[in-house]
């Protein structure tokens, strides 16, 4: 039965980029799974592999990026017989015909910048209407009522006069409205979003959050939220995911994570966001050094040359996920059973 | 009424920014005169351009023969008329025929990038250095002369530009979030080529085309003039300034070769101004 919540399995992905003769480990053996109806975030820096993990599962890499190995499961509901079934995404074509009617249908994806994301030649109605009745057999009336309904949930104002107006009639947070209208309008089981509201100003993302729990909530969708924004995780996320250098150093419930943060990194992270009642001249913490670079091979832990816990023995060898009684899991020697400080 | 403005307003501005360009509305006006009075050439003049009639030749301007007649008695007025449709029609085809050719290449070369794209620049290239004129020299001694043959040489010959330009733009498009977010909907890669990257690649290719067209017909011309183009029966605005070639036409009936002479020039001079009219109401950098 509880294999059954589980809407989406990432399995030890491996997704490394051939960048001449060089090889960048962009995305180096990561697992997470997303439960039904909830929220995933995945934070992390710049370039930690949060997008290219997104990516993976909808296999939209780029020519010269390839999933080398892991797996990456979805359990679909089969539409002649209904029953529940499992597809191993990294194995179909990345073009084929299976991939193509899963993006859209299945899984959604919603992106960074919504100033570029609409095809500026065609009114924003038929780019919705387009993702429709690519995957779904209706009518054009039946589908421009369905559409006009979905965008005046999404809170757009006239959605009859603005079903027929083209993008750059469209304030950036009404397009994102649009990207969530073109993502929501095939009902996906999962809405991947990269980073959705990073291009808009303070307001408008919480808006642009309100709507996406909305859309969440009334119509039973997971979503994996890409952000580096605490902020937002703590607002939306069931369950965060903490990843670094193409890797997933700490996953747990947003409890977990926000209240017994236990990897180094998602510490530093955490003392690193400003908070309000902070005292007026004290100094956020910042986390020593810099991010290095993709292609550095490592012999130990990723980050401990930027850790205050690190012991001689971390840059030796690679942790292992440990994980905690509760379900929390870290990638950390400290945590590792036979540690010294292994009960802290 | 609301729905309709919506719909409109991306045209609207481009007219507009169209409409304060004095001389692309006068090479607007000019265009659709000539073309308007060549389509409609049998309802402007009741002669026709191929009938002879010896007994009126050489006659100067006057009411009867608007701009005279020539060597034979034929009307010049009217062979202007005729000659313009054949002009046009020559112009006009090859110009829709290249920038077909060179709007599938280009989306295909764009869109695979690679392999592809190497070997149709290449193909471009080549095709692009043969000089149409040359090509149409050595073929015409064996096919003979015809207006089919011509056009399908000024289309293999100048098919390149059109593709280079919609290749630059393919590749760029190809960066665009909107297209990532055609992948992510499940669109498949044939209606991303040609229904979300194209339409964004028209505008310049649209101007290159009207350009274009005045290019053919001055090809044309200068390839009738030296005799390679049309055959003589069919009357275009080269085919009667070829007849200018003798020293006591050139002195007695100036107006056998003026009158085509100016046709040709105004007709070219106003698709130019039309076109860079066109090209800056759709240039969305100077919006």
């Amino acid at each position: 039965m509880a294999e059954q919540d589980y809407i989406l399995k990432v399995n030890d992905l491996k997704t490394y980029f051939k960048v001449g003769k060089k090889t960048v480990r962009a995305v180096n053996g990561v697992t997470f799974d997303v439960k039904r109806g909830k929220t995933l975030c995945i934070v992390g820096e710049s370039g930690c592999g949060k997008s290219v993990s997104a990516h993976s599962v909808m296999q939209l890499l780029p020519v010269n990026g390839k999933i080398v190995d892991g797996s990456v499961e979805l359990m679909t509901k089969d539409p002649e017989t209904g029953e529940m079934r499992t597809i191993r995404l990294d194995q179909l074509p990345r073009s084929g015909k299976e991939m193509r009617q899963i993006r859209g249908k299945e899984i959604a994806m919603i992106f960074q910048d919504p100033m570029s994301s609409l095809n500026p030649v065609y009114t924003v109605g038929s780019q919705i209407m387009e993702n429709l009745r690519n995957h779904e057999k209706i009518s054009r009336k039946e589908g421009r009522e369905k559409i006009i309904k979905l965008l005046a949930e999404l809170g757009i104002p006239n959605p009859e006069i603005r079903y027929d107006q083209y993008p750059h009639e469209f304030s950036g947070g009404m397009k994102q409205r649009i990207m969530i209208a073109i993502a929501m309008i095939c009902n996906p089981t999962m809405l991947i979003a990269d980073e959705p509201t990073t291009a808009l100003d303070v307001t408008i993302q919480a808006q642009i959050l309100d709507l996406i729990r909305k859309m969440q909530r009334e119509h039973g969708t997971s979503v994996i939220l890409i952000t580096h924004n605490m902020g937002i995780v703590a607002e939306i996320a069931d369950e965060v995911a903490v990843m670094y250098m193409g890797r997933v150093v700490e996953f747990g419930t947003l409890k977990q994570i926000f209240t017994n943060p236990l990897h180094p990194y998602t510490k530093a992270l955490m003392r690193s966001v400003p908070v309000l009642g902070m005292k007026k001249d004290e100094e956020l913490a910042t986390i020593e050094g810099s991010t290095p670079d993709a292609s550095t091979v490592f012999n130990g832990c990723e980050f401990a040359d930027r850790c205050e816990f690190a012991t001689p023995e971390c840059s030796k060898r690679f942790p292992v996920d440990t994980v905690m009684e509760d379900g929390h899991r870290v990638r950390c020697l400290l945590f590792e059973e036979g540690h010294p400080n292994a009960e802290s | 009424m609301n729905r309709k403005q919506g719909r409109s307003s991306l045209t609207k501005r481009s007219l507009d920014k169209f409409f304060k360009n004095r001389m692309a509305v006068v090479g607007a006006i000019f265009v659709i005169l000539f073309v308007g009075a060549c389509i409609f050439a049998p309802l402007i003049t009741p002669y026709d351009p191929t009938r002879l009639v010896p007994p009126d030749r050489e006659l100067p301007p006057s009411a009867e023969h608007w701009l005279g007649t020539d060597r034979v008695g034929r009307d010049i007025f009217a062979r202007i008329l005729y000659g313009g449709r054949m002009s046009i029609l020559i112009g006009v085809s090859s110009a829709i025929g290249a920038t077909a050719l060179g709007t599938i290449f280009g989306c295909i070369a764009g869109f695979f990038g690679g392999k592809v794209d190497r070997v149709l620049v290449t193909i471009q290239e080549f095709v692009s250095i043969f000089p149409s004129t040359l090509l149409i020299m050595l073929i015409v001694p064996f096919v003979g002369r015809s207006v089919p043959m011509m056009i399908f040489i000024f289309i293999i010959t100048s098919w390149g530009a059109p593709m280079r330009i919609i290749r630059g733009r393919i590749l760029s498009l190809k960066e665009e979030p909107f297209i990532e977010s055609c992948r992510a909907n499940g669109i498949s890669g044939m209606s991303i080529m040609f229904h979300h990257m194209m339409p964004n690649t028209l505008g310049p290719v649209i101007v290159n085309a009207s350009l274009n067209v005045a290019g053919f017909i001055l090809s044309e011309a200068g390839l009738s003039y030296i005799g390679l183009g049309v055959p003589e029966t069919v009357p275009t605005w080269g085919n009667i300034i070829n007849a200018a070639k003798r020293l006591d036409i050139i002195q007695n009936t100036p107006m056998l070769w003026v009158a085509p002479g100016v046709a040709i020039g105004v007709f070219v001079l106003a698709i130019n101004f039309f076109g860079d009219g066109l090209r800056d109401a759709l240039d969305p950098t100077t919006r």
